[in-house]
């Protein structure tokens, strides 16, 4: 399997990343040989063993489902491109 | 002063043969007159000195830990309140962050002065410190050649002995790597002890925090103080604290180490076999035997971490677009646009690359094929550890190929880069401790890790054995020759 220039732009697209076609072009044969590494995958016998998603398996702890106080809007705010009445501004996005 | 160890800086801290003040002078001292090493991204003296002073009035009180006064600094991965923390990413070039990583804090807590944030590959993605935005980090022993990565800034600064320690994150290799690399002592746990708080997520079932030093001993100082669970990292795991020096003074009679002889194959450079193979006859000598043990499946290694990190990564980078902290593009047309611009104007070519794999990976109709299917491997490279633990106490073996390539060798081949970590990679997968010890030098004189790794939770074991080669052995005390003309 090789990718084509134009799944890199797909790609891309999805990941929301801009690239150039000159990008693309270098990007898509970077990519063809780190698949290629990775196709060893395909020929491991597999059946019957669980994927493993966690090194010491087990299930994600819950906290306890009570109010706690983390508000600290200033201070969380104090990195945003752009800001106003402790609102992230953003291009319009609804005509 | 500079050049003694955390354990000794401690003692002398709290029998007032030094202030905590005077030690951080020294090392600030030391920051600038090796700036050239390019190990630090930011240094405030103000900050640095405020917790001296603090750790002062804390040993004039009588409260001090082993570990008040004494300097650390941390792998710009961690984010911290008092410096910016910015993964050496164009992305977050001026970041403050609103707290400190658990880790942070709990070294802050101990007393521990923090001199400032260390450069690293950016987003930890990288063998060999050449993917910061903020250039190169040089390797102390010979400025030729890469320190390592990503926590490159923190091993050459422990090298240089411009910091007694330095935290650093490990993913695949990225503690042991650039500890062999650059001479110093450096060691992943078991995944899960220490916390991921705040620490900015590359590949999160495989991050995991630890600490780069001169000797175990001082390892396990740290650790004490730095592991244990935190109720706010979901994967934190649950456990009694312990005492990582208990075992310092381990018997090695009878410790059955085992040699994979997978680790000893085709593109092994004879050099560093040659100062591996004097290590484990120096186990054997202390008392020590060697066990054969196979790890078959070892080299998939590579592949399943070239699914599972970018995939994981693809997801945790896409906190990154412009809206509420890092890089926004001064032009855009729209949102997803400036998302767009945002991010590939702020990603340098790794994180990128590794983005559009992750998000290929996990896209409609290649998930199977890829991701369950690598996290599937991942298990039967994990459950061969566990079949030769059965046989071993410790797996020990070389930690690289080679010992520390030129800038610009591999930086234009991905794949070659990625191979690197052949021998990282499986017990990262598998989610053990391991460590790096120095065990002599190579070719160009450059310096050769030893890689020592031991079963989930047996951390004490594991720097045991390193701290009774060390007491042996010589090669961790070794300095590089910039530094021994230094007073």
């Amino acid at each position: 399997m090789a990718l084509t220039l134009s799944d890199v732009k797909r790609i891309a697209h999805l990941a929301r990343i801009e690239v150039t076609d000159a990008e693309a072009g270098q990007a898509l044969g970077q990519l063809n040989e780190i698949f290629k590494l990775i196709e060893r995958l395909q020929s491991v016998d597999t059946s019957g063993i669980e994927p493993m998603s966690h090194p010491l398996g087990g299930s994600q702890r819950l906290r306890k489902d009570a109010a706690s106080s983390t508000e600290n809007r200033e201070a969380n705010m104090r990195n945003a491109p752009a800001q106003q009445d402790g609102l992230f501004l953003v291009p319009k996005v609804i005509e | 002063m500079f050049k003694k160890s955390v354990a000794e800086l401690g003692r002398a801290l709290i029998a007032r043969e030094v202030s905590a003040v005077e030690l951080a002078q020294l090392f600030l001292e030391r920051i600038e007159s090796h700036k050239d090493l390019n190990a630090f991204l930011d240094v405030r003296p103000e900050v640095t000195l405020a917790q001296a002073r603090a750790a002062d009035a804390r040993i004039a009180k009588g409260d001090a830990t082993p570990l008040t006064g004494v300097p650390v600094a941390h792998k710009d991965i961690f984010v911290t309140r008092d410096f910016h923390s910015t993964a050496s990413s164009r992305i977050l070039k001026g970041y403050m962050s609103p707290f400190d990583a658990t880790v942070v804090e709990r070294l802050g807590d101990a007393g521990m002065v923090a001199l400032g944030k260390l450069n690293c590959d950016e987003f930890a993605m990288g063998s060999s410190n050449e993917n910061s935005y903020y250039g190169n980090v040089l390797n102390p022993w010979d400025k030729s050649a890469v320190p390592g990565g990503s926590s490159g800034g923190s091993a050459a600064a422990v090298a240089a002995r411009i910091t007694p320690a330095a935290t650093a994150t490990d993913t695949g290799g990225s503690i042991r790597e650039p500890a062999a690399f650059s001479g110093v002592t450096g060691i992943k746990p078991t995944y899960g002890r220490a916390s991921r708080w705040g620490m900015i997520a590359f590949a999160s079932s495989l991050d995991q925090a630890g600490i780069m030093t001169r000797s175990a001993e001082d390892a396990a100082l740290i650790f004490n103080a730095m592991l244990g669970f935190d109720p706010k990292d979901s994967t934190s795991v649950e456990r009694a604290q312990e005492d990582y020096t208990r075992s310092l003074d381990l018997d090695l009679k009878g410790l059955r180490i085992g040699v994979p002889k997978e680790f000893f194959g085709e593109g092994l450079q004879a050099d560093v076999e040659k100062a591996v193979r004097q290590a484990l006859a120096e186990y054997v000598k202390l008392g020590a035997r060697l066990v054969d043990i196979s790890l078959p499946n070892a080299a998939l290694g590579i592949p399943v971490y070239y699914v599972i990190a970018p995939a994981e990564c693809s997801s945790n980078l896409s906190r990154f677009d412009g809206v509420r902290y890092g890089h926004r593009a001064a032009h855009f047309n729209d949102l997803i646009d400036m998302m767009k611009k945002s991010r590939s104007e702020g990603f340098g070519p790794e994180p990128k690359r590794r983005i559009l794999i992750g998000t290929y990976v996990l896209s409609h109709g290649y998930y199977d094929a890829y991701y369950i299917q690598a996290q599937k491997v991942r298990r039967i490279i994990a459950d061969e550890f566990q079949r030769a633990f059965r046989e071993c106490d410790l797996i020990a073996g070389p930690v690289t190929t080679s010992v520390a390539f030129g800038f610009g060798e591999k930086a234009a081949d991905p794949v070659a880069m990625y191979l690197s970590d052949l021998y990282t990679i499986p017990g990262s997968l598998a989610g053990i401790p391991g460590m790096s010890i120095p065990c002599g030098f190579g070719a160009k004189n450059r310096p050769v890790g030893l890689q020592l790794m031991a079963n989930y939770f047996d951390e004490a074991r594991l720097l045991g054995a390193a701290h009774r080669y060390q007491q042996a052995t010589d090669w961790h005390q070794r300095l590089p020759p910039l530094v021994q003309s230094d007073r």
